[in-house]
């Protein structure tokens, strides 16, 4: 595409996305005192990475069968308390794996 | 100190997002784009479904404030996180920081960062300096080399930035059965969006919104806090 018909969409599409994360983030200063707020903060790293792997984890890879290996995998290895590269590396050891025999039956 | 621990957080969300942003690469080529501005894109927007959606309406040549719309709208839960986030940053971590480094609020770095007590502006500034560079590369790489890497390989790397969602969850699931409820009920709606057909209209970043709102509320609900708990966290 050419650049200057591709410039005004870069702008657009970089300029929403970087207020949309800066503009919260530089208001709130002060600690929030209200204690419904603070614990719907508290669970909300959680509920957003939940909602964000499951069921999308599954038709992440070839076929849902790998998914579900590379699911199980980061499971328990995440279980065991093992840092984030060994659980990321773990789950994608787990879909090669199950891919490959796929593959050779 | 507090940088170099940043970095070495910052390491796995790297290579995962190296791994992911070579499939934006060969998409964005495919779609007719050169390899600079895919790696405009990726360098200057530093989000995967926000992309997804704008490479797609760039490509049909469609409305600016279409464009503006679909980011606000899937990358809206970055300002839930940013106000998440903000309860944590230490004293020096002024305006000025915060609109810096504000711009490398990212699912996967909000995970990390959120798993400390108190941030300060050199872990932050060492846990978004290699994401960054890992997003970009990757992406520069696929538009490069296209679809030259096998796909059993693509496949497996697909999962890659899930598993460190998982290992960000699960250990506080574990610790702690009330945080078990609200990621219970967050899957549960995620599945009910995902498979009830009439939802079908809603995006995945606006799911991703909704699921964590029900979630989050319904936890602060069943299960408050105790100040001193708020403020350990």
């Amino acid at each position: 595409m050419p650049f200057k018909e591709f410039l005004p969409y870069l702008l657009v599409m970089a300029g929403v996305t970087y207020l949309v994360r800066v503009i919260p983030l530089t208001l709130f200063h002060k600690k929030i005192k209200s204690r419904f707020v603070n614990s719907f903060l508290y669970y909300t790293p959680y509920a957003v990475l939940s909602a964000m792997t499951f069921p999308a984890i599954l038709y992440a890879t070839s076929n849902v069968f790998s998914g579900i290996a590379g699911l199980l995998a980061a499971l328990l290895l995440a279980y065991k308390n093992k840092s984030l590269i060994t659980v990321a590396c773990g789950a994608c050891l787990a879909v090669f794996a199950v891919e490959m025999v796929m593959m050779l039956i | 100190m507090d940088f170099k621990r940043g970095l070495r957080d910052g390491i796995p969300i790297c290579l995962g997002y190296f791994s992911v942003s070579i499939a934006f690469g060969v998409l964005a080529i495919q779609k007719g784009l050169t390899w600079l501005e895919a790696l405009m894109i990726s360098f200057f927007n530093l989000t995967s479904a926000g992309q997804y959606a704008g490479l797609t309406i760039i490509a049909a040549t469609g409305g600016l404030v279409e464009i503006a719309l679909s980011q606000l709208v899937i990358n809206a839960r970055y300002a839930l996180m940013g106000i998440s986030l903000s309860q944590k940053l230490e004293d020096k971590f002024t305006s000025t920081y915060r609109m810096v480094l504000g711009f490398a609020i990212t699912d996967e770095i909000f995970a990390v960062a959120s798993s400390n007590k108190s941030i300060s502006r050199a872990y932050f500034a060492g846990l978004a300096i290699l994401p960054i560079l890992g997003w970009s590369s990757g992406t520069l790489f696929g538009a490069l080399l296209g679809g030259t890497l096998p796909a059993i390989i693509q496949s497996a790397l697909g999962v890659a930035l899930y598993g460190m969602f998982i290992a960000s969850v699960v250990p506080a699931a574990k610790a702690d059965h009330k945080v078990l409820i609200v990621v219970g009920i967050s899957i549960l709606c995620s599945c009910l969006l995902y498979y009830v057909p009439i939802f079908d209209l809603i995006s995945d970043g606006f799911a991703v919104i909704i699921c964590t709102v029900i979630a989050a509320a319904l936890g602060a609900v069943l299960f408050p806090r105790e100040e001193a708990e708020s403020d350990a966290v």
